[in-house]
């Protein structure tokens, strides 16, 4: 007992010291208040380990988040020979073990030679509620967000004085009303009449789930007829609001997997649509321009936010001439036959498959996204969207507007028209038909590559990442009405919306098989899908 | 009679003719003593038995493909349909031979604590009752589905996107345990049909025997419509519909009933296949099985049936050749097969044989 005492007054006095030291010169350099809190922490004492705790917080460090994490998670040692700590992972003979001052890994030895720091509860309450007051006065706003909510997690009375003093310095408006709910909460039950009708109508203007706990608990409670309507009719409020907010959710995901389906089928719309012509092999071309963005962040591994924007050009670069290849190769000595056109391509989707599968393996490989398009949007607490499907959706509306722009506004639109409507007339007006036909497939086959980037940031890239989308591709289109760009990205997107409209009751897979069976039917009713192709065209 | 229907028809009288030493030979070559040089193993003819199911089936492709028109990418689904038809059978068959010992449900359904049989199930350990569904469930599901598409007259291309997305939708609703069919493992470890083992050698004979008869009478049957008014009518209706509809030949009830006829004969190849691979699962809706049905069809030569037939025998024997030999370049060798033959081989290989004469 007396050596405990004595060591303690010893690590105090140290530490006294040290913080005369430090306030005095402020010469102390993080190094050094690192190697104290490593004696302290080393140290058998439960005491020792707070003030360590304290002493972290106090010198701001910079790692102090990191050694926290770390002791909550119980991943700290010490070593009993060198009594350094040591970050492991799991203490097996062989594992590997990082000296936490100077980063370097050895191997353990001898189990037995390390000891765990052990820190009891009030110790992780410490930690918690230091962590939580670093959080609150970090400079990113999602870092405060965060620590208010895991404060919120367990409301006493430490940390309604912490949030209570961060309120009165908050800027953020999305902080502050976080703050306010968690006020509210615990006024809900310790404030008087007036103080609680206010607190009802502050969580009553809030979606944040613990807010409406707390008001849902309070109906229950409470005495007092008045205020339990005020708090009752909150929440139908807020309840309206919440559903409001899912099915907006549910029409952006549709609208997201919409994208994907118009991107996925809209060079199709072209090839298939303007051409007539059956490409089989258009999946293909999407996962070539989606094993175009894997190459391109292989070559620049240190840009991966630049990377993708030099993919997109790239692999419409690709994916184009490699359908120039096709055309010229294959199908313009098919033309008129389309049910041949269909098998020749199906055969050259195989030889590309295939060959994907020689030369990259037929493992799925990773493309990795870029920072600017992982991360959230987030509006309210029960309404966030991810800035990737966000960005599809906005790729997807440029990519269609672009091609409306091509196809309507250039020569090479007017020809493309003028040898889909009419192609005996079109060259005896001098149009070069065969140069023509090259280039739409060239074009289509270009946007089926910049679909591919844009799948590669979404799902695995691989062989068959291709055949996935074939069939939905083909179904868009007929679905639209061949030839008519505009309803394909109508398709798509009412495709993309009643797909996840009955998810939550079908589940994904059945939700699919309603939509193909749909299609089958739909089909049957109108032939030539939901905006048909008037005049002698649509006879062909 | 039978002479009849094969009497203009070279192709056709090798191929039975084939088909008959076939039936007598493989047995007798398959009891000679092991190490003789002309021996047949026993799985060997169990892969001939499994050529001859899939030739059926190109057969039936050929049928609405060469002389309708339809290019059909679904018929695999109908072949798939018989597989499972079948299988449930051979499934019944197991009774408390199963990993679970119960005497009434499938191993997957005690796994799946099922606690009776679905509705579906029932009847299905009846033979004869399952030779029935055998036809008539893809029948049902043909005639339905050509019933609405050929009225609203959905033709060509779209047609068989149509018939893609079909086959594509049944195969992810197999694919979902909730059917009751297996789900993705579909329906495996089949003990024996009819009270005989499958893996006997003899019952490996007796089905490689069936999936012979069955070719034969499946061509003649398709012979015997070809040959009638019917098959006449199913050529104009391919070569100039609007042309056969004006003279006022009901196009969609020809088309409707060749494609139901059609479907069956596929189904009937899929339950004899079954048995003799020992496992169906959704696979086998799987679209790009029903593609390579058609370039079989095409390899061979469209519209001769024995074409289908001759297409079926060799990619499959290639198929089984380089999936074993060169697997990396099996699909090369299948693309490139796809996309020659459509540019050189209009007539198929039977084309090159074939002197110059109306189709």
């Amino acid at each position: 007992m007396t050596s405990r005492i004595i060591r303690w007054l010893l690590a105090s006095g140290v530490l006294l010291a040290c913080l005369a030291v430090s306030a005095g010169i402020q010469a102390q350099t993080d190094d050094q208040v690192l190697l104290e809190v490593q004696a302290l922490l080393v140290s058998p004492n439960a005491p020792d380990k707070t003030v360590a705790i304290e002493r972290l917080a106090q010198a701001d460090h910079p790692r102090a988040l990191e050694i926290y994490a770390l002791l909550l998670d119980s991943k700290l040692y010490f070593n009993r020979a060198d009594d350094f700590l040591y970050v492991i992972d799991n203490v097996v003979e062989g594992a590997p073990a990082l000296a936490l001052l100077s980063q370097e890994t050895s191997l353990i030895e001898r189990r037995r030679d390390y000891r765990r720091v052990a820190i009891n509860n009030a110790q992780r309450t410490q930690i918690r509620r230091v962590m939580a007051q670093t959080g609150l006065n970090h400079e990113r706003m999602e870092v405060r967000v965060g620590a208010v909510q895991q404060l919120m997690g367990d409301l006493d009375q430490d940390a309604l004085t912490l949030i209570r003093e961060a309120y009165v310095s908050e800027t953020h408006g999305r902080v502050r009303d976080l703050m306010a709910v968690a006020l509210a909460i615990d006024t809900l039950t310790s404030g008087d009449e007036a103080a609680q009708r206010d607190a009802i109508s502050v969580l009553g203007g809030s979606l944040e789930p613990r807010g409406r706990v707390a008001l849902v608990r309070y109906v229950e409670a409470t005495d007092q007829p008045r205020l339990k309507t005020l708090a009752e009719q909150a929440l139908v409020g807020i309840d309206q609001q919440v559903r409001f907010y899912k099915g907006l959710e549910t029409v952006f995901f549709g609208l997201s997997m919409g994208s994907v389906l118009v991107l996925a089928a809209i060079g199709l719309a072209i090839t298939f649509g303007v051409m007539g012509v059956i490409n089989m092999a258009h999946g293909e071309l999407i996962m070539i321009g989606a094993y175009t963005t894997f190459v391109i962040q292989q070559l620049m591994p240190n840009h991966i936010g630049l990377s993708v924007l030099v993919a997109v050009p790239a692999a419409f670069i690709v994916s184009g001439l490699v359908g120039i290849a096709i055309e010229r190769g294959v199908i313009r000595f098919l033309y008129g036959r389309p049910l041949e056109t269909l098998l020749a391509t199906f055969g050259v989707s195989l030889v590309l498959q295939q060959a994907v599968r020689s030369i990259f393996s037929p493992l799925n490989r990773s493309v990795q996204t870029p920072e600017w398009m992982s991360g959230m949007l987030h509006f309210n607490p029960v309404f966030a969207v991810t800035w990737n499907r966000l960005y599809i959706i906005l790729f997807c509306l440029m990519v269609f507007f672009l091609l409306l722009l091509i196809l309507k506004r250039t020569a090479l639109g007017l020809q493309v028209r003028a040898v889909s409507q009419n192609r005996a007339m079109a060259r005896a007006m001098g149009v070069r038909s065969e140069r023509v036909d090259m280039m739409t497939f060239g074009l289509g086959s270009g946007v089926a590559g910049i679909a591919g980037v844009a799948l590669s940031q979404l799902t695995n890239v691989g062989p068959n990442l291709g055949q996935a989308y074939i069939i939905d591709s083909f179904m868009v289109v007929v679905f639209g009405g061949v030839g008519n760009i505009w309803g394909t990205l109508v398709a798509g997107m009412t495709l993309g919306v009643a797909n996840k409209l009955m998810e939550p009751w079908a589940g994904a897979v059945l939700a699919k098989i309603l939509v193909l069976v749909f299609i089958i039917l739909f089909i049957q009713k109108r032939p030539r899908g939901l905006f048909p192709q008037r005049g002698r065209a649509a006879e062909g | 009679m039978l002479w009849k229907l094969i009497r203009e028809d070279r192709g056709g009288q090798i191929l039975l003719a084939m088909l008959l030493l076939a039936i007598i030979a493989v047995p007798l070559l398959n009891g000679l003593p092991s190490d003789h040089p002309l021996h047949i193993p026993t799985y060997t003819v169990a892969l001939l038995g499994k050529y001859l199911t899939l030739a059926l089936l190109a057969l039936s492709v050929d049928l609405v493909w060469g002389y309708l028109g339809i290019l059909t990418l679904g018929h695999g689904a109908f072949f798939a349909l018989g597989g499972y038809v079948m299988g449930m059978y051979l499934m019944r068959q197991i009774g408390e031979r199963g990993v679970y010992g119960h005497p009434e449900l499938p191993d997957f359904m005690v796994f799946l604590s099922y606690d009776s049989l679905p509705w579906y199930w029932l009847g299905f350990d009846s033979f004869w009752f399952t030779v029935i569904m055998v036809m008539l469930v893809p029948g049902v599901l043909a005639f339905v589905f050509g019933a609405l598409a050929f009225r609203s007259r959905v033709s060509g291309v779209y047609l068989s996107i149509i018939t893609q997305a079909l086959t594509f939708a049944l195969m992810l609703a197999f694919f979902r345990n909730e059917m009751g069919f297996g789900g993705n493992n579909g329906l495996t470890d089949f003990k024996d049909i009819l009270g005989f083992s499958l893996q006997s050698r003899e019952t490996r004979l007796g089905l490689f025997i069936a999936s012979a008869v069955a070719l034969m009478l499946g061509y003649l049957l398709s012979r015997y419509i070809i040959q009638s008014r019917l098959g006449r009518v199913c050529v104009a209706v391919r070569d100039a519909e609007s042309r056969a509809r004006f003279l006022g030949y009901r196009v969609e009830n020809v088309k409707l009933w060749v494609f139901t006829l059609s479907a069956m004969m596929a189904g009937v190849a899929g339950a004899l296949y079954v048995p003799q691979v020992g496992i169906i699962n959704p696979n086998e809706f799987s679209p790009l099985n029903s593609i390579e049905v058609v370039v079989w069809v095409a390899v061979g030569g469209r519209a001769t049936l024995y074409g289908a037939v001759v297409g079926a025998l060799l990619i499959n024997y290639a198929k089984t050749w380089f999936t074993t030999e060169l697997p990396e370049v099996w699909l090369f060798a299948l693309g490139a097969i796809f996309i020659l033959v459509t540019l050189l081989l209009p007539r198929g290989v039977t084309g090159l044989l074939r002197r110059k004469e109306a189709v």
